[in-house]
């Protein structure tokens, strides 16, 4: 976990308020957890040992509960966090074939985040958008009823998008 | 004055009910129309989305279906003159009429229907009067009884009776209890208790609360997957609004019971939807099951007595309330009482929710309400019941909706998600799938499931890969028997019936997978090869173009050719291909 954690500088005063809050409600370390990971974007491990502490939970435990749901991150993501749905009606419509399209577009399998930094891919279980399988979600857009060229098509445009936002900043 | 509801559930909004609801609010009020425009939630015809219902000031309904922002202007002339030709193309067909018309609405009752976002809409339509009949002229033994009367059966799986879960919660000494409600809907292809707390969620707290005072709760708490952010943003606003109006909190309606509610949102483990494991993470440690005995109902959340059913389960309950027991058990069968909402999805050309009494059967589900497959390949099964269901094959499909019946098939009734497939779906790959996710999902508190199941996968692998060897069905089968044995959670003991019922009722698949290395499907890619038959190629050099690894070359006008050691069987050329002459095999 470490190793792809280069930050252990993070801003721990952010968790101030959520702490003061949780700290001692019993039960509520999955709920800080959570907010913790919407301040940092995903949990450092210095946050993770700060956490900890400040909850008087061992350190192994948080790891352990961090680790156990496939909610929270170790590292950071890309600018478009692409969840790919593996959910039964998506496999039956052909979600496989556009991880490998992903694989083949951006270089990346579940998991990883383009060298750039801009595209991290994650497959997720059932998005619950069935009828419009097979499906993806890029940060808030739901996209549906999806084909290779069509997925191309979408990563084609947000990489364009991203360029031309660099180019005006 | 007219009214206008958008459907937005997360199927609607997916599907760019946003959009339309933001187009008409402009032209509403731009044009200054005599119409009120309001949000619903899913009506369950998910293949039609996005929907918008126009209710005249008589009741009378005019749907339109696939209706995207362009529409707006003609929605609003329709609003302006009453004159359908605008929105004619719009309508929904008879034949997609009849899959509502064909359903029984208990659970999903007042979905699609009643704005979500306003309590007062609930009550109006007769919200909240079974909390209070039920605090006002019942006792909790009552309320029990009832229940018992209705035959109501847990809804997220087992189908325990549900009374009887409620009288030993009920029964166990204590001052302190808890009443959860498991949302955890974790089964890939089950979005039944999504749609419900979307679209009604005040009936979920209805259905709680009448628990909560049936055994005793002080305290009521939903368990929510992470992953359905409009469920928890609903569902608040409902807890909020019910707060205010005097139905949570201190001394309800004024008859002095008193129970709090809250919403835990989950992290992200199929595992949780097991009840132990989901006290486990409603304390905040990881969600490893408990051993039972002893039961939630004598030691759960914080080791007190506590009942957990499913959203399913409890949105009946009100509706048992006010109808009676005996209402609810004249529907179904002698052993499955009441109706079953199905998820059903898919090759169908429905897809979509469809709730309908117990006794019907599979057929009725996928033929008559869901139309069939929409591709022109033939039916080939149905999986029902999630990772921990089976697949049924299409000589069983005048089996009846039953508890005891679909069990009798390997199946089991689950939490109503029904994944239909065609001929181009391989069985194998199924059961790959599905043992993919349990793999991943097994906690790893008991070796068998956590070996176990990764072992049927490599297997299963090495099967799809044309590694298969003679003896590995047998040693499947004997795994399959060593995890249902040896495992402490439902997940475990259930994990092998993908496998087991695809060996069960597509055995040749398997055995042509190992023997001829052959994916009768056409789906395992190591297994298939794809090539242009010279006789039908027009030499038009699409293919070449769409090819995203340049495999295939060729002159234009002659036959092209698939270099199979470039190609990486995508499918594109035969995708694109207008005459037929890229062929699978």
């Amino acid at each position: 976990m470490s190793e792809t954690c280069s930050c252990c500088n993070s801003d721990l005063t952010l968790l101030d308020e959520t702490l003061a809050h949780y700290a001692a409600v019993p039960g509520s370390l999955i709920t800080v957890l959570q907010k913790a990971q919407g301040i940092y974007g995903y949990l450092p491990a210095d946050v993770l040992r700060h956490i900890a502490e400040q909850m008087n939970i061992p350190v192994a435990k948080v790891f352990g509960v961090a680790t156990f749901y496939t909610q929270f991150r170790f590292a950071p993501v890309g600018k478009y966090l692409i969840m790919l749905c593996q959910g039964t009606a998506c496999h039956v419509n052909g979600s496989l074939l556009l991880e490998k399209t992903i694989f083949e577009t951006l270089g990346i399998k579940d998991g990883e985040t383009t060298a750039d930094g801009l595209f991290t891919l994650k497959n997720v279980a059932c998005l619950g958008c069935c009828s419009l399988s097979p499906v993806m979600m890029i940060n808030d857009e739901t996209y549906g009823s999806l084909t290779p060229q069509k997925v191309r098509d979408i990563l084609a445009r947000l990489t364009e998008e991203a360029k031309k936002e660099e180019m005006s900043e | 004055m007219k009214t206008v509801k958008v459907g937005q559930g997360s199927c609607g909004i997916s599907a760019g009910a946003s959009a339309v609801f933001s187009a008409l609010q402009k032209l509403i009020a731009e044009q200054n129309l005599d119409a009120s425009l309001s949000v619903t939630g899913c009506i369950g015809m998910c293949y039609l989305e996005p929907i918008v219902d126009i209710y005249d000031e008589d009741g009378s309904l005019l749907r339109l279906v696939h209706v995207s922002e362009g529409d707006a202007p003609n929605i609003a002339a329709y609003l302006q003159t009453g004159d359908k030709a605008s929105v004619e193309k719009l309508e929904v067909s008879e034949d997609d009429k009849q899959f509502l018309a064909k359903q029984t609405r208990i659970a999903l009752r007042g979905c699609g229907v009643i704005n979500p976002e306003e309590i007062d809409d609930y009550r109006a339509n007769g919200g909240y009067a079974s909390l209070k009949k039920v605090l006002e002229t019942m006792t909790p033994e009552q309320v029990i009884d009832e229940i018992k009367t209705a035959g109501l059966a847990g809804r997220g799986g087992a189908g325990f009776p549900t009374w009887f879960k409620w009288n030993a919660a009920r029964q166990s000494p204590g001052e302190e209890k808890y009443l959860i409600c498991n949302a955890d809907e974790g089964d890939p292809g089950a979005f039944m208790d999504r749609a419900v707390i979307e679209s009604n969620p005040h009936n979920l707290i209805e259905g709680m609360l009448i628990g909560a005072y049936a055994i005793g709760a002080k305290e009521c708490v939903v368990y929510v997957r992470a992953e359905y952010p409009l469920a928890i943003l609903r569902l608040e606003r409902a807890i909020k609004q019910a707060t205010e109006q005097g139905i949570i909190g201190e001394n309800i309606m004024g008859t002095g019971f008193s129970c709090s509610f809250r919403i835990k949102a989950g992290a992200g483990a199929f595992v949780c939807g097991e009840e132990t494991a989901l006290i486990e993470s409603l304390e905040g440690s990881r969600g490893m099951p408990r051993l039972k005995p002893p039961f939630p109902a004598q030691s759960g959340y914080w080791h007190k007595p506590s009942n957990i059913n499913n959203v399913e389960t409890f949105a009946n309950v009100a509706w048992i309330i006010e109808n009676g027991g005996e209402a609810f058990a004249a529907l179904g069968t002698p052993d499955s009482k009441g109706t079953k909402v199905f998820a059903i999805t898919g090759k169908v050309r429905r897809g979509g929710l469809v709730e309908i009494p117990m006794g019907k059967t599979l057929r009725d589900v996928i033929f008559d309400i869901g139309g069939g497959m929409r591709t022109d390949k033939a039916f080939k099964g149905v999986q029902l019941g999630g990772p921990s269901g089976g697949c049924i094959p299409e000589s069983l499909i005048d089996t009846e909706i039953d508890y005891k019946k679909l069990g009798a098939t390997g199946a089991i009734m689950g939490s109503g998600g029904m994944v239909t497939m065609d001929e181009s779906t391989c069985m194998v790959g199924m059961a790959r799938f599905f043992l993919d996710f349990t793999a991943k999902e097994s906690c790893g508190k008991c070796t068998h499931c956590r070996v176990g199941t990764k072992r049927l996968l490599e297997i299963l692998d090495r099967i799809c890969k044309g590694e298969g060897k003679p003896g590995d069905i047998e040693l499947l089968e004997d795994i399959c028997a060593e995890i249902k044995a040896g495992a402490l959670c439902g997940l475990g003991q259930t994990a092998p019936n993908p496998v087991l019922t695809t060996i069960r009722y597509f055995r040749d698949e398997y055995e042509a997978h190992i023997n001829e290395k052959r994916c009768p499907a056409g789906e395992c890619i190591d297994l298939i090869q794809y090539s242009i038959n010279a006789d039908k190629c027009k030499g038009c050099s699409l293919c070449s173009k769409k090819c995203p690894v340049q495999a295939i070359s060729g002159e234009i006008k002659k036959p092209f050719v698939i270099d199979p050691a470039k190609c990486i069987k995508c499918g594109n050329c035969m995708d694109v291909c207008r005459f037929g002459a890229v062929e699978k095999r």
